[in-house]
């Protein structure tokens, strides 16, 4: 798992046969496709090569003994010849794009739905962002090698393949004179490939260090200008700004070198062709027609050897993501759900913690021998200093974690025995930082959830006292949730978690309230919001409002993972020990407000 | 258009190079133009029957005239696109500098990422221009202008006819490469909105878990990732068409060649030698009539591109020296007072600090505690002037905080910030930082060891495999969070000003360090007047004069004794942290 995240930079081989198959898989629902693209591309690979075969026709037995209807003809066949080969390549770049689009929609997809069922301690240890890049990033660069990879690959062949064909129909020996310059061209394309892929390599390196420079020294320019160090910063950017700069002057050489010498390459073929060739027509070995059909073929070749060379690059890419991809969609870290799980149907609600072990790692135990039962519709307040393991109760109550040692029960069915679908459903979270998605208002209390009809969701507002504000906004319940929720303000935010909570009319209630201070406004309305949520439910709250510990049926007082002190606020009060200490800490403040 | 006009000056500073790049396309052009002639002629004479040697002529002829045209082309590879990544590099230069004189105020308000496009993507546009779009146009003018005129050499009526599919090609090349760019940035938006929901699903993965959404979620990426589905699909469409439309007009053009060209070889009014000549002039044509449509593309681009960056170069740094700036002022003594001070981000905030009377004297140490968010921070960073006071006045040595050269003030502050902030370099870069370069190695070695023992480092060193020279950050070892405070204290002790801010940078360090930390600072505090703010008593008991900050403005001011006194705000929060440390105990 540590290094799971390390090889985002690693650039492997350019082909992997396990990787290749596993990846064929993806384009397997859409091989008609293929086969039909691989079809048509062996068919237009014909096309291009016949026109300059047609032409040696037509200077051969039709110009040359003035035949300007028989010059028609062949004027025809080219024409037919070029239309054909417009629609069929239109139809197969059309179909290879699309298949390719095709199965990244499909792998996409398979990427977060996989993620989805990931369990929390999966997401601890992974970082937001490069899980992200999996499903986006990384499928996007399989796109080239999906769309014109596979199949591009045949056409270039089979290119090569007719001009050969053509070229030896016509004249076997001026084929082997003009091609023999392909073995030169093929080296040479071949190692400019070589030096530019280094060069490239190159080139990303020092792109990388520079944007990560930029990175690092926008965030801490503060500390660059405070210590007077723009000048010294300055000089670091430009002797890497320099280094990027000579990696792509290196590359410039390259091509600069390249492309003129593929030209040269090509003129001597010509010259070959002239040399060789004219020397046989003079001596009526050879028609003059092909001639004019060769010197077009030498134009013709040069593109599809180029291209097969740029495919390694886009295979070597596709490789290193693929990888990457599999190596998540091989990570099983499941909360798993029994075989045969038990119905958890109309609960009541009881809930019973016996003698719960719990830790996150190994055997650091955040939980200690926890043992409590809360009955139907009780609200029980969890109060503690951070890190007594508040948070870890909800944790493991609504399964994001397994226990270590112990049972929980919920009306007396062990909760490892139910589908842990069954039982979230039973119970509703409300987390001290509200968690909004970009949407509207109304399907922000809905969750998207098809069952709770929009009148819920009025009732939801209304009950807890935010239909108030939503009204207010110009689109009321539709008003679009932006950047989570970066234009309502705190207590409107926690409004619309409580009419979610109270949407979904769960038989139990967990609410993590939140610590942040808000407007006595908003404060008098969220507590009775919360009030009215906790009504006729059996609640676990880890409290922070005074109003609610005193309301509340029972006190847990977590300390150092264990329950230290459990009863009501004036008992526990009176036994002075640890909640009378962190009643003068964090709740005697709000007996004045109260 | 008119924004690329910025790029005037760097073109000035290579006008010799690319004046040399044109020459050489020039030469390169008029050269290469010669290759169907050759061609012609060679094909032409074997009708006469001519010997092999003649045709051997043409042959070198050929190769010869190329390997020249192919040096010229080397050349001016060599000039304009080697030009254009210097123009790049002069012109990222610049942004870069030009942002580190930009406030404080910029960074908060400005996402990382945007400044990062611009540098990257902005930058990236506008080379394209410099080298490519500038280099093609000068190339395919003049490729143009020889072809046409040998082609009408030859034969007017021929030329003519065979040039009347090109503009459309120039069109559609223009046209096809707008509408694909525009495609291509609907299709990144799109992939934007999926890169967000993805993100955000996974923020609030526990939510979506408990409610048990998944599915939905699942749904509901699924509707997104099949509209991005589809509007690449959009871009596919056209894509597909692009090179088939671009060889059927190219094709047509040949055709054209062949009929009437073959007609004319037939009634004898164009030699066979001629009509390749023309298929091959054809070939030359083909790419200056695509770089036409291409080039107007690229040099649009690069405007947009150029007027962001325009606008950034634009913007006018908050705080520098100006003509208030008073250079006679070469030494800074440490006497800070806050005269009325009043200050808001922004107009229509609410004010931070209000109405600060305070003097601190030059050599004693002051202390301010609070609640979060009181202002505490932003009383130092108007000392530190990232900020400049909305009302009142700030003083140092009697001197207003304007008058100060900036590049002065802040050699003598030395800041631990809340944030603490380090490179990933070294551990003793990092602590060397605030250290001139110019400074001997043994100065610099002995600033850096004494700053590790103040900030009590040395076991922590110990530890690490490159003992001091250990890389930390994102490349090198992730250190804990006292020691990252402990390092960006010694980085403010070894940097040595005569004022010293440590802002709540003991928070992550444990008592007995903290306590080692606050003895050993004691010495080296002496005769530097030195503000320290913290939410813990223990930092601060033993100060000259605390002071109590409540919501932006002095509430309490005294020694630790006279404030227990008080029985105020600060007397509470001391009972609270007695009462936690009990906590802790139990």
């Amino acid at each position: 798992m540590s290094d799971f995240f390390q090889d985002d930079e690693v650039i492997g081989k350019a082909y992997d046969a396990r990787l290749m198959k596993r990846l064929l898989k993806y384009v397997k629902p859409y091989r008609g496709y293929i086969v039909l693209a691989i079809i048509l591309n062996i068919l237009t690979a014909a096309l291009e090569p016949v026109r300059p075969y047609l032409t040696k026709i037509a200077v051969d037995e039709y110009i040359s003994i003035g035949d300007s209807s028989g010059l028609l003809q062949i004027i025809a066949l080219i024409l037919i010849s070029l239309v054909l080969q417009a629609i069929i390549e239109y139809a197969m770049r059309f179909a290879t794009q699309y298949m390719g689009q095709r199965t990244l929609l499909d792998l996409r997809i398979e990427i977060f739905t996989h993620l989805q069922k990931l369990s929390l301690k999966f997401f601890d240890k992974s970082p937001v962002g490069r899980l992200v890049t999996r499903v986006t990033n990384d499928v996007e660069s399989l796109s080239e090698l999906f769309s014109s990879g596979i199949v591009m690959i045949f056409s270039d062949i089979f290119i090569i393949i007719w001009i050969f064909v053509f070229m030896i129909l016509m004249s076997f020996d001026l084929a082997i004179v003009t091609m023999s310059v392909i073995p030169v061209l093929v080296y040479a394309t071949f190692l400019f490939r070589k030096k530019v892929r280094a060069n490239y390599r190159d080139v990303r390196k020092h792109l990388a260090r520079l944007n990560s420079y930029m990175q690092e020294h926008i965030s801490g320019m503060s500390v660059v200008q405070l210590f007077n160090k723009e000048k010294v910063e300055f000089e670091k950017f430009k002797s890497i700004n320099e280094d990027y700069r000579d990696a792509n002057i290196k590359s410039v050489f390259y091509h600069a070198i390249f492309y003129p010498f593929v030209e040269l390459i090509s003129a001597i073929a010509v010259a070959l062709i002239i040399w060789y060739g004219g020397g046989e027509v003079v001596q009526k070995n050879l028609s003059l027609g092909v001639l004019f059909a060769f010197i077009q073929y030498t134009e013709m070749f040069f593109r599809p050897v180029r291209d097969l060379a740029e495919k390694y690059n886009i295979l070597q890419t596709g490789m290193a993501s693929s990888e990457r991809i599999f190596k998540l969609l091989d990570t099983k870290m499941f909360v798993n759900n029994p075989e045969n799980p038990e119905p958890l149907k109309e609960i009541k609600g009881k809930i019973e913690f016996r003698n719960v072990w719990f830790a996150y790692n190994d055997e650091d135990y955040v939980l200690k021998d926890i043992s409590f039962t809360i009955n139907p519709g009780e609200t029980v307040a969890i109060v503690g200093a951070t890190g007594a393991g508040k948070s870890s109760i909800i944790n493991v109550l609504l399964r994001f974690y397994d226990i270590n040692k112990g049972e929980i029960l919920i009306d007396d069915i062990n909760i490892s025995k139910v589908d842990k679908r069954e039982l979230r459903k039973q119970i509703a979270l409300v987390l001290q930082d509200v968690i909004l998605f970009s949407g509207d208002i109304k399907s922000n209390i809905s969750l998207w959830n098809e069952i709770i009809p929009f009148e819920k969701i009025l009732e939801a507002a209304k009950i807890v006292g935010a239909d108030k504000f939503i009204n207010e906004l110009p689109k009321k319940y539709d008003e679009e949730v932006k950047e989570r929720g970066a234009t309502l303000s705190l207590g409107q935010k926690q409004l619309i978690s409580f009419a979610r909570a109270l949407a979904y009319n769960p038989k139990i209630l967990i609410l993590d309230e939140a610590t942040a201070s808000i407007d006595t406004e908003s404060e008098k309305l969220i507590q009775k919001a919360i009030s009215k949520l906790l009504k006729g439910r059996t609640s676990i709250v880890i409290a922070h409002r005074l109003s609610t510990i005193q309301n509340s049926d029972k006190i847990i007082v977590l300390h150092k993972g264990r329950i230290r002190e459990m009863g009501k606020h004036y008992e526990l009060l009176e036994k002075k020990g640890i909640y009378y200490r962190l009643y003068q800490l964090q709740y005697k403040d709000q007996e004045i407000n109260t | 258009m008119k924004s690329l006009l910025t790029l005037k000056k760097y073109f000035t500073r290579y006008k010799t190079t690319i004046f040399l790049g044109f020459v050489f396309i020039f030469l390169s052009n008029i050269t290469s133009v010669f290759v169907p002639l050759f061609i012609r002629d060679g094909i032409d004479e074997l009708r006469r029957q001519i010997s092999k040697p003649a045709l051997l002529k043409y042959a070198f002829l050929i190769v010869g005239v190329t390997l020249i045209s192919g040096v010229f082309r080397f050349l001016i590879r060599q000039t304009i696109i080697v030009t254009s990544r210097k123009i790049e590099f002069d012109l990222r230069n610049d942004f870069w500098s030009h942002l580190q004189k930009l406030s404080l105020r910029y960074f908060q308000n400005t996402k990382t990422g945007d400044i990062m496009a611009h540098a990257s993507n902005d930058i990236n546009a506008v080379r394209n221009f410099i080298g490519p779009a500038v280099m093609y146009s000068f190339d395919t003018l003049t490729l143009f202008i020889f072809t046409l005129v040998l082609m009408f050499s030859i034969d007017v009526q021929l030329s003519l006819l065979s040039l009347i599919p090109f503009p459309i090609l120039s069109i559609f090349v223009y046209y096809f490469g707008k509408k694909i760019h525009f495609l291509f940035t609907k299709i990144q938006e799109h992939f934007s909105i999926l890169t967000a929901r993805a993100q955000e699903n996974l923020n609030g993965i526990r939510i979506i878990k408990a409610y048990v959404r998944e599915e939905s979620e699942i749904n509901h990426f699924k509707k997104l990732s099949y509209d991005y589905f589809k509007k690449n699909l959009s871009k596919i469409k056209i894509d597909s068409l692009f090179h088939p439309t671009l060889f059927l007009t190219i094709g047509s053009s040949m055709i054209i060649i062949m009929w009437f060209g073959g007609l004319k070889v037939i009634n004898n009014k164009l030699t066979l030698g001629e009509l390749t000549a023309f298929i091959l002039y054809m070939g030359y044509l083909i790419w200056p009539a695509i770089a036409f449509g291409w080039i107007t593309n690229l040099t649009q681009q690069a405007a947009a591109s150029q007027k962001r960056l325009n606008a950034i170069f634009a913007i006018e740094p908050e705080i520098k020296d100006t003509s208030l700036t008073n250079y006679e002022i070469k030494n800074i003594i440490g006497e800070i007072e806050f005269k009325n001070v009043s200050f808001r981000y922004r107009k229509n905030l609410p004010f931070v600090l209000k109405n600060i009377n305070l003097k601190i004297p030059a050599g004693s140490t002051y202390a301010i505690i609070g609640h979060t968010g009181c202002g505490k921070t932003t009383l130092v960073n108007l000392i530190v002037r990232f900020y400049d006071v909305t009302e009142g006045e700030l003083l140092i040595d009697g001197n207003d905080i304007k008058t100060i050269p900036l590049k002065l003030l802040r050699e003598e502050i030395s800041v631990v910030p809340q944030e603490t902030f380090l490179f990933s370099d070294t551990l003793k870069n990092n602590i060397a930082y605030g250290l001139n370069n110019f400074e001997s190695e043994e100065f610099i070695d002995e600033k850096v060891n004494e700053a590790i023992k103040i900030a009590h480092l040395t076991p922590d060193i110990e530890s690490f495999p490159d003992g001091i020279n250990t890389i930390i950050g994102e490349r090198g070892i992730t250190l804990s969070g006292g020691q990252k405070q402990r390092t960006s204290i010694a980085r403010a002790v070894a940097k040595d000003g005569k004022i010293l801010i440590l802002d709540d940078c003991l928070s992550a360090v444990d008592t007995n360090t903290e306590e080692i930390i606050l003895s050993n600072l004691k010495n080296f505090m002496a005769g530097k007047t030195s503000i320290i703010i913290s939410h813990r008593i223990s930092t601060i008991k033993d100060a000259d004069q605390i002071i109590v900050l409540d919501n932006g403005m002095i509430a309490e001011q005294g020694t630790h004794e006279e404030l227990i006194e008080l029985n105020g705000i600060y007397t509470r929060i001391y009972q609270k942290q007695l009462l936690e440390k009990e906590l802790e105990e139990i």
